[in-house]
């Protein structure tokens, strides 16, 4: 216990000194604003007030999105943020995503990247929040991600709404010489009603532009909101049901050509041998190149059109240097056990003296079990794409990212470029799921753009290539041990985690003269950050080092941990003989845990849980809480005969603020389905060291004909805001497993499902 | 080759084997039908032949032996078709990636069965969506159904 305290200790020191050393830079630096990029960016007769919003002469008012599009609907409530204090409707509102820009920096997600719950409100937790809110500042990281779009926006981008209406009406009093309290902003324009007189946005936007924002800005108090926590409409859907051009895949211009790319299937290493002659033979491939970055070796295919260089990229003859790790499965899984068997390398959320409770525990009430996820692709529906421009010393990139700040950096880096010289339009994003916090593909299009005499190449990956190449949902193993008496609360409960570092195989391909500091928590969240009363508890972290890129993929570490720890607390139910959900009740009895209490006990209402259900049929329950938002889901499912039916899913949910009820339910329901399509099915697997699966023949998801009935409702328990992305993920897949054994008897264990049982 | 697309007549000069989708993306810049798979495995690229739903991507262009729709030529009038309608009153999308597809797919389905009940458009509608619309993109049919002007 010692040793891991004192490892557990040093990481905070980590996280300490990097705060420090951001402070000793000057706390001047963290207060001051930085510059704003929309000024450079202006078009004739256009006006900008803050990074996020530009208004126009011809009253287009424009709000730019710090975070990216990629279906959950930021851009139409982040732009509500904004007309809500701006006072105009959300149709009145163009919304584009911004540049790459530190004025785009994301707090709200380092700020709980510290490893404590998020109802941890002990000193160290807040000390924590406040020192990685001043680093996140220094970082200036401009990501989608951690399911913080809205909580990260809710009060700055309520304030440039609110700041930039106190200005026009300053514009308009100083035009009518009048005191500015007399009047008011409304609809778009500025109105005296003591004369009657009216003045537009637009009109008024050149001069207000010029007078200092207000310091002492009040926004407008909950009860009092017009736009904000009513459903929007959302604001894309005219381009998304006429084939709009907004995919980065739809990017066109003049003179541009058209590439893909063949990167070596061996993660770590590139070509042994290779005869480009029959690649370059293929109508329509113009050239072909080696492509070397960070994120991988292989070669280039540059063409008339994308499919020559799909013809191209399959005519290559290459024999790749051998896999710097075990080339199949199964070794790679051996590497995962001996992990679970050594010392663990860190503990996270540990209480209590989880040893000697289990060391004095008599054989009977012992429970113990250990349970697998696989490696997962992310699949988005759009395939990996770029196009990039390299023209007098300027690079210009067009692509659909969650981290264009990065994409800019990276870019610069392998071309030899100034970080100014590097523009990145960021374009809507067909499916994101954390796929597209990747620089790998930007990357490969400025490689290309490099060897095309300054015309634009768009380079798009096939799905093959984009299946065989991602950065996947790290495999894990989790052994679980639990002192378990009959009847009554588990008084010990050891949790074990073998994965690898997320963390460490994104600094190592993106930024890889960074080390990272202290323990990945994304090895054990999910599990050590749960509520629970148990009062022996233990999460430890086993790293496996492989080699095998690994990113964030939906829920990240909760995708897996989650399903293993709410089955786990399944399990320790039918061994104390106790209900499912009463169980959960009795373990979750602190008074920081109301949110859960609630969001189980309205889901069980929801489902009429501990009703009779017909025979072969079951219910299942699991809660989680992640990314802020406490959710919890029943699952009813049914022992068809020729495989389980899931019928429903009954999902209740706590982000402690609801912005905007249909699209966070719809964001719920997008993760259910997300989570559940992972439980049923998929799985990325390794055979002579290159990943197996190739296309959606092989790793598919849910479709229409199996996809359940889902009820989502929301409460507002939580002191706290939630996210939305994400949360409606972790809790899908454990419900469904504890459905299953309440249907069949039979206690699921390893994902996907289908290695035991069949689905219709 | 001469290739009918919405309407409009276009001279192709393409290799015999290249997919339809690429045809329409790349040569005549049409870009609604969306890239998901290449091997009919999605329905991001669904377009119509002579009204019937076929999965561009892997349809060579020498074989197309009709008349194409794409989703740009869904409402040539410039009023949104019913399932277009029905798709924004029910906030169906969400990336919208694979939306083209579902939308062309859902309009042969209403020509082919004017009022589909949910075991017809499981069975219809087999195009993947990773953001999981399912559900919406079920009521939206329902919807557009009984508007019956498809």
């Amino acid at each position: 216990m010692g040793r891991l305290a004192k490892i557990t200790r040093r990481t905070f020191l980590g996280l300490g000194l990097a705060a420090a050393g951001g402070l000793a830079v000057g706390y001047y630096y963290y207060r001051k604003p930085y510059a704003n990029p929309l000024e450079g960016l202006l078009a004739e007769g256009e006006q900008t007030f803050n990074p996020f919003l530009t208004i126009g002469q011809d009253e287009t008012i424009t709000v730019f999105a710090p975070r990216a599009e990629m279906g959950q609907g930021v851009h139409t409530t982040l732009a509500a943020f904004v007309a809500e204090e701006l006072n105009v409707g959300l149709d009145r509102v163009r919304v584009d995503h911004g540049p790459p820009s530190p004025a785009y920096y994301n707090e709200a997600m380092l700020k709980e990247g510290g490893p404590f719950a998020f109802f941890d409100e002990s000193i160290s937790a807040e000390l924590t929040r406040t020192a990685m809110g001043v680093i996140a500042k220094f970082l200036a990281m401009q990501v989608t991600g951690g399911s913080s779009a809205t909580v990260d926006a809710y009060v700055k981008m309520r304030e440039a709404g609110c700041a930039a209406r106190h200005v026009l009406v300053a514009a308009a009093a100083r035009r009518w010489e009048v005191d500015a309290a007399t009047l008011e902003a409304d609809n778009g324009q500025v109105t005296n009603p003591a004369t009657g007189d009216s003045l537009t946005y637009g009109a008024l936007a050149a001069e207000a532009a010029a007078l200092d924002p207000p310091s002492d800005i009040v926004l407008r108090p909950r009860d009092e909101w017009r736009l904000l926590g009513k459903p929007q409409k959302r604001v894309d859907l005219m381009d998304k049901v006429t084939g709009g051009r907004i995919f980065g895949i739809d990017v066109e211009l003049p003179e541009m050509l058209y590439g893909t790319v063949k990167m070596s299937p061996h993660f770590g290493v590139g070509a042994k041998a290779a005869n480009l002659d029959a690649a370059r033979a293929v109508p329509g491939v113009r050239d072909v190149v080696p492509i070397e970055t960070t994120t991988g070796k292989g070669f280039g295919i540059i063409a008339d059109h994308t499919w020559a260089a799909f013809k191209g990229a399959e005519a290559l003859e290459v024999e790749w240097e051998d896999a710097p790790y075990p080339a199949d499965t199964g070794g790679l899984s051996a590497l995962f056990d001996q992990a679970l068997d050594r010392d663990p390398d860190f503990e996270l959320g540990t209480t209590g003296d989880v040893v000697a409770a289990l060391d004095a525990a008599p054989a009977s009430e012992m429970l113990e079990a250990t349970y697998s996820a696989p490696f997962l692709a992310h699949a988005t529906m759009e395939p990996m794409n770029a196009t990039a421009r390299l023209k007098d010393g300027q690079l210009e990139i067009w692509t659909g990212t969650q981290a264009p700040g990065i994409v800019q950096m990276t870019a610069a880096t392998l071309l030899g470029l100034e970080r100014d010289a590097v523009s990145v339009t960021t374009t809507r994003l067909g499916g994101g799921f954390g796929r597209r916090g990747e620089v790998d593909y930007p990357l490969y299009a400025a490689a290309l753009a490099a060897h095309t005499d300054g015309r634009p190449i768009k380079v798009t990956w096939t799905r093959e290539e984009d299946m065989r190449h991602d950065t996947y949902r790290p495999m894990a193993k989790a052994r679980f041990r639990a002192r378990v008496p009959n009847g009554a609360m588990p008084s010990a409960l050891d949790a074990t985690f073998a994965g690898p570092s997320i963390m460490k195989s994104v600094l190592t391909r993106t930024f890889p003269d960074m080390s990272p500091m202290g323990p990945d928590k994304t090895l054990v969240e999910g599990a050590h950050d749960q509520p629970s009363l148990i009062e022996n508890r233990r999460f430890a972290g086993c790293v496996v080092d492989l080699g095998i890129p690994v990113g964030f993929w939906r829920s990240v570490g909760n995708s897996m941990n989650a399903f293993f720890y709410e089955s786990f607390l399944d399990e320790m139910a039918e061994k104390a003989g106790m209900d499912p959900f009463e169980f959960r009740l009795s373990i979750l009895n602190g008074a920081e845990h109301r949110p859960a209490r609630e969001v189980l006990t309205q889901a069980a209402i929801m489902a009429d849980w501990g009703t009779p259900l017909a025979e072969r049929s079951g219910r299942g329950i699991a809660h989680t809480i992640s990314f802020g938002t406490w959710v919890a889901q029943v699952i009813e499912v049914t022992d068809t005969g020729d495989g389980i039916r899931i019928d429903r899913v009954c999902c209740a949910a706590d982000p402690g603020l609801v912005i905007d009820p249909v699209l966070f339910r719809d964001q719920m329901m997008s993760g259910i389905v997300f989570g559940l399509s992972q439980a049923i099915g998929q799985e990325i697997t390794f055979a002579g060291g290159g990943v197996e699966q190739e296309n959606f023949s092989d790793f598919d998801a849910i479709r229409m004909a199996q996809c359940p009935r889902i009820e989502v409702e929301l409460l507002e328990n939580s002191p706290k805001m939630g996210g939305a992305g994400e949360p409606g993920t972790p809790p899908s897949v454990p419900a469904l497993a504890n459905a299953i054994f309440a249907a069949t008897g039979k206690r699921l264990r390893d994902l996907p499902f289908t290695r035991e049982v069949e689905f219709v | 080759m001469t290739l009918t697309v919405n309407g409009t007549n276009h001279d192709i000069t393409a290799d015999p084997e290249m997919p339809l989708l690429w045809v329409l993306r790349d040569l005549l810049n049409i870009k609604g039908p969306k890239f998901g798979c290449g091997v009919a495995a999605c329905g991001a690229c669904t377009v119509l032949i002579d009204g019937q739903p076929v999965r561009s991507c892997s349809l060579p262009v020498s074989a197309v032996d009709g008349p194409v729709t794409t989703i740009e030529g869904l409402a040539p009038d410039g009023r949104l078709h019913a399932v277009q309608q029905a798709w924004i009153d029910h906030q169906v999308p969400q990336c919208g990636y694979c939306q083209s597809g579902q939308i062309m797919a859902a309009a042969a389905l209403l020509a082919d069965n004017s009022q589909p009940d949910d075991e017809a458009i499981d069975a219809w509608m087999d195009n993947l969506c990773r953001c999981g619309t399912y559900p919406r993109i079920k009521a939206a049919i329902k919807d557009a159904a009984t508007r019956g002007e498809t």
